[in-house]
């Protein structure tokens, strides 16, 4: 009896990874399309429009030629590393997904299930270490290019990302203060009922939405891979479907993180100013949590357009100028935040 | 120095300022300028499928003209091959025997004309040389070809659709196009 609760428990757990895993691999392919559209458009352009009707085939024919193309691993470098880049990158982005409320629960086959992967009780610490291991994706895929130009292009990731973690991890702190909670289910239930975070901690959201551009490597931190100092950075020697995994794991990552923002700052699948009480009585537990689920796929969209609305906006930061903002500026901004919370909180006491 | 001009502005090179050094308000600007520009039309035009429109003495391709009764005008009088400053024009005349009235207008005709299209700076001087109103520069443009023999367009290139048999490839072929004597 036992075991086959357990089976059960396995095979939804199993049927939940591949929806968010493949939903994942299609919202990020096309990320891809939707950066060319949105570029386009702000740009009074029309963007890619053959194939298919508004050219939504766009994705799969950029797919297709990414595996036709010819795999070309150099001589000179460490194959093995070389593998182990790209891999990195994407098993690195796809695995943060496990630990974000998609939506509440669902009552299927008689068996509830918790539209999220893992409720793990230090979520947001374990999106933080996923997160720093996506790092070494790029550092050693661009050591083992054995190419000058990759390798500066990693060297500035490894500064960049280790230099913004830390703000990060600080107006996170403050946040973690005001909700209590390391879970990212339960700090999603505390905004339900009261006020989003982004109401009580905005300087933090600021912060925090600097520093994710920062770590997802986008415009205007795109020093890693800037096309036109490192002709494209810790990717120059890679192609084929290697370099492929490469340009998804930044989309996925922008998703993911854009995920993780709206479950931090923005209620998480909340829909705002509805009583969520009156609207289950309404159409029943089931249809509500899909109008969850789109709800948050709405907000976390929100961020990806954000996303592609900086980058075909502002220029790329020169080095010393993404130096000072992270450590002079946002670090003593971030503790800043935090006294003050802290003072708040105690002074509420 | 004295200063050539009264244009000349001086470079601004004061400190930023602690609201200049934020960034954001700058960026928030520049995020509501690409903001706006997703609200405007753009203003490409689908090339294939639509076409600019030309202004009525645009010299495109060249076309041998033909007369009402489908016969052709030209008579291998060189005039045009004379008149082109690029000397892309050739043509060898020969004599219209009988039966043959219904085909060319006149007794003399050309048995064969070319022009290098790679040659031709579309100056249109053969159109207005031709004292037959024989060839003149069509609205059409842009050939494209693997080989250069390809540019060299024969008389089967050029000769406009006979206006009896194929009365619409005729119109299509004339177009709007405005001679300007």
């Amino acid at each position: 009896m036992l075991l086959s609760i357990d089976l059960a428990l396995i095979v939804e757990k199993l049927v939940l990874i591949v929806v968010v895993v493949m939903s994942s691999l299609v919202i990020a392919m096309y990320a891809t399309f939707a950066e060319r559209k949105v570029a386009a458009i702000m740009q009074d352009r029309i963007g890619p429009n053959r194939a298919g009707p508004g050219g939504i085939f766009q994705p799969l024919a950029d797919g297709l030629k990414l595996f036709f193309k010819e795999e070309i691993i150099p001589n000179f470098s460490s194959k093995f590393l070389f593998i182990l880049g790209p891999s990195l990158a994407m098993l690195t982005a796809m695995m943060t997904s496990a630990v974000i409320p998609w939506g509440d629960t669902v009552t299927l086959f008689g068996r509830e299930i918790h539209l999220q992967i893992a409720d793990i009780n230090i979520g947001i610490l374990y999106v933080f270490g996923v997160v720093s291991m996506g790092v070494y994706g790029i550092m050693i895929g661009s050591w083992a290019s054995n190419n000058k130009f990759s390798l500066m292009g990693g060297l500035r990731a490894a500064s960049q990302i280790i230099s913004y973690e830390l703000a990060m991890g600080i107006a996170l702190i403050a946040l973690l203060m005001v909700t209590g909670t390391l879970s990212l289910k339960a700090m999603v239930v505390g905004q339900m009922d009261g006020y989003w975070n982004v109401v009580k901690q905005p300087l933090g959201f600021l912060i925090f939405l600097i520093c994710v551009f920062a770590e997802c490597n986008r415009t205007p931190f795109d020093l890693p891979e800037a096309e036109n100092e490192l002709i494209g950075g810790y990717h120059t020697e890679y192609s084929s479907m290697k370099l492929g995994f490469y340009l998804f794991a930044e989309y996925i990552n922008m998703f993911i993180s854009s995920a993780v923002m709206v479950s931090l700052f923005f209620g998480g699948y909340d829909i705002p100013f509805i009583n969520d009480g009156h609207m289950v009585e309404k159409i029943g537990q089931n249809w509500m949590a899909v109008a969850h689920v789109f709800m948050f796929l709405f907000k976390a969209f929100f961020f990806v357009f954000f996303f592609m609305w900086v980058r075909w906006t502002i220029p790329r930061f020169r080095y010393d100028q993404l130096m000072n903002l992270g450590w002079k500026v946002l670090i003593p901004l971030a503790l800043f935040n935090m006294l003050v919370t802290g003072a708040v909180i105690l002074a509420l006491q | 120095m004295q200063a050539l001009t009264n244009r000349a502005k001086p470079v601004d090179r004061r400190p930023m300022t602690l609201l200049e050094r934020a960034y954001l308000p700058a960026i928030f600007k520049g995020m509501s300028i690409t903001f706006g520009h997703m609200f405007k039309k753009a203003p490409t035009i689908s090339y294939p499928e639509v076409t600019r429109p030309f202004s009525p003495v645009f010299r495109g391709l060249h076309i041998l003209n033909r007369d009402e009764e489908g016969r052709e005008n030209c008579t291998a009088c060189g005039l045009c091959a004379v008149a082109c400053p690029a000397e892309a024009i050739t043509m060898e005349a020969a004599e219209r025997q009988p039966g043959e009235e219904k085909l060319y207008r006149e007794e003399k005709y050309a048995a064969k004309y070319e022009i290098n299209m790679l040659r031709c700076i579309f100056c249109g001087l053969c159109e207005e040389a031709c004292p037959k109103d024989a060839i003149y520069l069509s609205e059409t443009f842009a050939p494209a070809n693997f080989q250069r023999k390809g540019f060299i367009y024969g008389k089967e290139d050029l000769l406009i659709p006979n206006p009896v048999t194929e009365p619409e490839a005729y119109a299509k072929a004339k177009g709007g196009r405005v001679v300007v004597k």
